[in-house]
């Protein structure tokens, strides 16, 4: 028959190998995951009066607050840099980081009554909250540059933004992005095992900030406890918010140092994900 | 361009059983060391065999292979648990198969599918394309039909509105403009799941016929025979798990009315009824006369038998016989007069209902002995909610010339009516 030489659109086979992404069907949904996008934003803030406004009011109030309780009350070191400054800017690019991480990690749980009646790559939905979540971050991001250039071009200004550093910004943030979304996806492959999980991810998270320096500069780290070091670098989220700090604001720092092994972490956490989700993603609806 | 559009090879679904895990890490943690310790596990059910056997497992699907091309409607029948469910949802990739291979060219889209997606702070036109991309349209593809969609859908005026602002049948109108645009190479309609009223059922076979006419390739699940019978040119017939047939829709059809609860000879005493039905008077068997697979032409007399037993005195006892259509609501009620049964006896009885009137479609029985007061209260000694089921086949030369629609008309056909002509 002539038919047999035409090629079949899908074929269906049971759970094979531990690595089983279709890459090539992802980019043909491409246009699902850019509306999925537009969803995202648009239904976050219908029906509220700020509206888009709130992107930007939630990590002015956290730096804010930070700059109050850590910078005035505690009077914590900030490389000498102005504090507010130092603390919006890993306060923005941590949210980013940690909103991509809770988001994705729900993907299988929020998305069940979806995910039972209709097939498209399951992967889509997490890509679609990254990228929604960038968004968020660009506008962040666009406010930060503001006060920069703000406190920049005061007389005296500690602050030197490092321009060869700075053009590294897209990849930090793939960077990023890849490791919320590694950790969220590996988190919902085992949610739908173990609901427990879910629960921690909330409070997880937000101890993880402790470890991170968002609230503090880890140069304090390394100059109280030299030799922890090498456990607190391990941490992938340090050296890249150090990294972004040295760039926008030029800081010296030695984390930088680490770099290769954030990224490192960074492969290996989003290569666990992948194969944890392709293993899940088949069969979940069996056992959710 | 290829005929082939689907082939489903060797195919086999297998759910394990019991032990599906804890789902919470602690659960399974304390069923893991209880196990380990040789003790009983804390978080099964009291009474619950623990651990019936570590793989105890369920075939849904059992090495299942055939193959549909452009152009067919194909029926897939099958009593409940024989995999009709799973098949299809193996074949919309909700659920990756055990064994086996699925082979597809084209789009597959299922009038389940209406309204996946919709988000209702959203606008139709907003949700028409996230639905649309959602079901696998690209966005261009989208942007080409949103007019046809839109004018099919009858809601023009309210496009640009949030959704949540519809009615429930805007929406669904909505929702199924888009269906109905996707254009699939393999569309899927299971009946049985199919929400909506009447109109909108119409419309889905409606569409679906349209579809497989227009050179697609049309899987139906269907409890309906008389649907099958008008839609499909082709039908597969499951049973627990195993494809037993594949060919002509009489032959598939006429497997399905032979299977199931349609025997000849009935245990009711083994049979489930409620907890406080059967003890003082309880029916034990019954058994179909003159009739092998309970299939019968318009006008026939079923003829059967019941023997019950009797542990009390009742002076005005009946048996009384219910039926309920397709979808289970209960269509019409009869019952024998009344007779004295006292402690001790086991009688038969030989029951004669005539089926006149009754329109052509599947029915099912209920059965209930009852004792009657004078003032008409009537209290159940036993009831068993379904003895079995019987088909009334259509004969158009009873119902002048034309065939029984059951949605439409329902399910009995009242005495031709007199009239005089001026």
């Amino acid at each position: 028959m002539q038919g047999q030489r035409e090629p079949w659109d899908a074929i269906i086979r049971p759970k094979s190998g531990w690595f089983d992404i279709n890459f090539k069907e992802l980019v043909r949904y491409w246009d699902l995951t850019m509306l999925l996008v537009k969803r995202n934003f648009t239904v976050l803030y219908k029906q509220t009066i700020l509206g888009p406004a709130w992107v930007v009011i939630q990590p002015l109030m956290t730096t804010l607050v930070f700059t109050v309780v850590f910078g005035g009350i505690a009077g914590l070191p900030t490389d000498g840099m102005p504090s507010f400054l130092f603390y919006m800017c890993g306060n923005i690019l941590w949210s980013y980081f940690s909103s991509c991480l809770s988001e994705t990690s729900r993907t299988f749980i929020s998305n069940r009554a979806l995910f039972g009646k209709v097939y498209f790559p399951r992967l889509v939905m997490p890509i679609s909250v990254s990228i929604s979540k960038l968004i968020n971050f660009l506008v962040q991001f666009l406010f930060f540059i503001l006060f920069l250039i703000y406190y920049a071009l005061k007389p005296n200004s500690p602050v030197h933004p490092n321009f060869a550093m700075i053009a590294f910004t897209p990849l930090l943030l793939i960077q990023t992005a890849i490791l919320g979304m590694g950790f969220g996806i590996i988190i919902s492959s085992l949610t739908t095992k173990y609901w427990d999980l879910n629960m921690l991810v909330g409070f997880g998270v937000h101890l993880w900030m402790y470890a991170t320096p968002v609230a503090y500069a880890s140069s304090l780290v390394m100059a109280k406890h030299p030799r922890l070091i090498g456990l607190y670098m391990l941490n992938p989220m340090t050296p890249i918010i150090e990294f972004f700090r040295s760039a926008y604001l030029g800081v010296e720092n030695i984390s930088l140092h680490y770099m290769p092994l954030s990224v490192g972490v960074t492969l290996v956490v989003m290569f666990l994900g992948l194969v944890l989700f392709s293993r899940v993603e088949k069969t979940f609806m069996d056992t959710v | 361009m290829t005929d082939r559009t689907l082939e489903i090879d060797g195919v086999s679904k297998r759910y394990r059983l019991g032990s599906i895990g804890g789902r919470t890490l602690h659960g399974d943690l304390t069923s893991w060391f209880a196990r380990v310790r040789g003790k009983e596990d804390p978080n099964l059910k009291i009474g619950a065999s623990p651990r019936p056997s570590a793989n105890a497992t369920f075939m849904a699907l059992d090495g299942v292979s055939f193959s549909a091309d452009r152009g067919d409607a194909l029926g897939i029948l099958g009593r409940n648990g024989a995999g009709k469910s799973t098949l299809l949802k193996l074949i919309s990739r909700i659920t990756a198969p055990t064994e086996g291979e699925i082979r597809i060219r084209g789009r597959v889209a299922s009038l389940l599918e209406i309204g996946t997606g919709f988000h209702h702070e959203l606008t139709g036109r907003e949700n028409v394309y996230l639905n649309g991309a959602i079901l696998g349209m690209s966005r261009a593809e989208i942007t080409s039909k949103i007019g046809e969609i839109i004018e099919f859908s009858e809601i023009e005026q309210f496009i640009d509105t949030p959704v949540k602002r519809y009615s429930s049948g805007m929406y669904v109108k909505l929702a199924f403009a888009v269906a109905a645009h996707l254009d699939p190479d393999v569309l899927i309609c299971d009946e049985v799941l199919a929400v909506g009223d009447l109109t909108f059922q119409q419309k889905c076979l409606g569409k679906m016929s349209d579809v497989a006419r227009g050179g697609r390739t049309v899987l139906y699940v269907s409890h309906n025979m008389r649907t099958v019978n008008q839609l499909c040119s082709r039908a597969i017939y499951l049973e627990r798990g195993k494809l037993l047939y594949d060919g002509g829709v009489a032959r598939a059809i006429d497997l399905y009315a032979g299977s199931g609860l349609r025997t000849v000879d009935r245990d009711l005493d083994g049979m489930p009824r409620g907890k406080l039905q059967g003890l003082l008077i309880r029916m034990l068997s019954m058994r179909i006369l003159g009739s092998e697979t309970m299939e019968y032409q318009m006008d026939d007399v079923m003829e059967f038998q019941v023997r019950f037993r009797s542990d009390a005195q009742e002076s005005r006892l009946r048996l009384r016989l219910m039926l309920k259509n397709n979808s289970s609501s209960p269509v019409a009620m009869t019952q024998t007069e009344a007779f004295e049964v006292k402690p001790g006896d086991r009688p038969t009885l030989t029951i004669r209902f005539p089926l006149e009137g009754i329109a052509p479609g599947e029915y099912g029985i209920k059965l209930a002995l009852v004792g009657g007061d004078p003032r008409g209260r009537s209290a159940n000694y036993d009831l068993i909610e379904d003895v079995g089921h019987f088909i009334i086949t259509d004969d158009p030369s009873r119902t002048e010339g034309f065939l029984w629609q059951e949605p439409v008309w329902g399910n009995f056909r009242l005495g031709r009516l007199e009239m005089e002509i001026k």
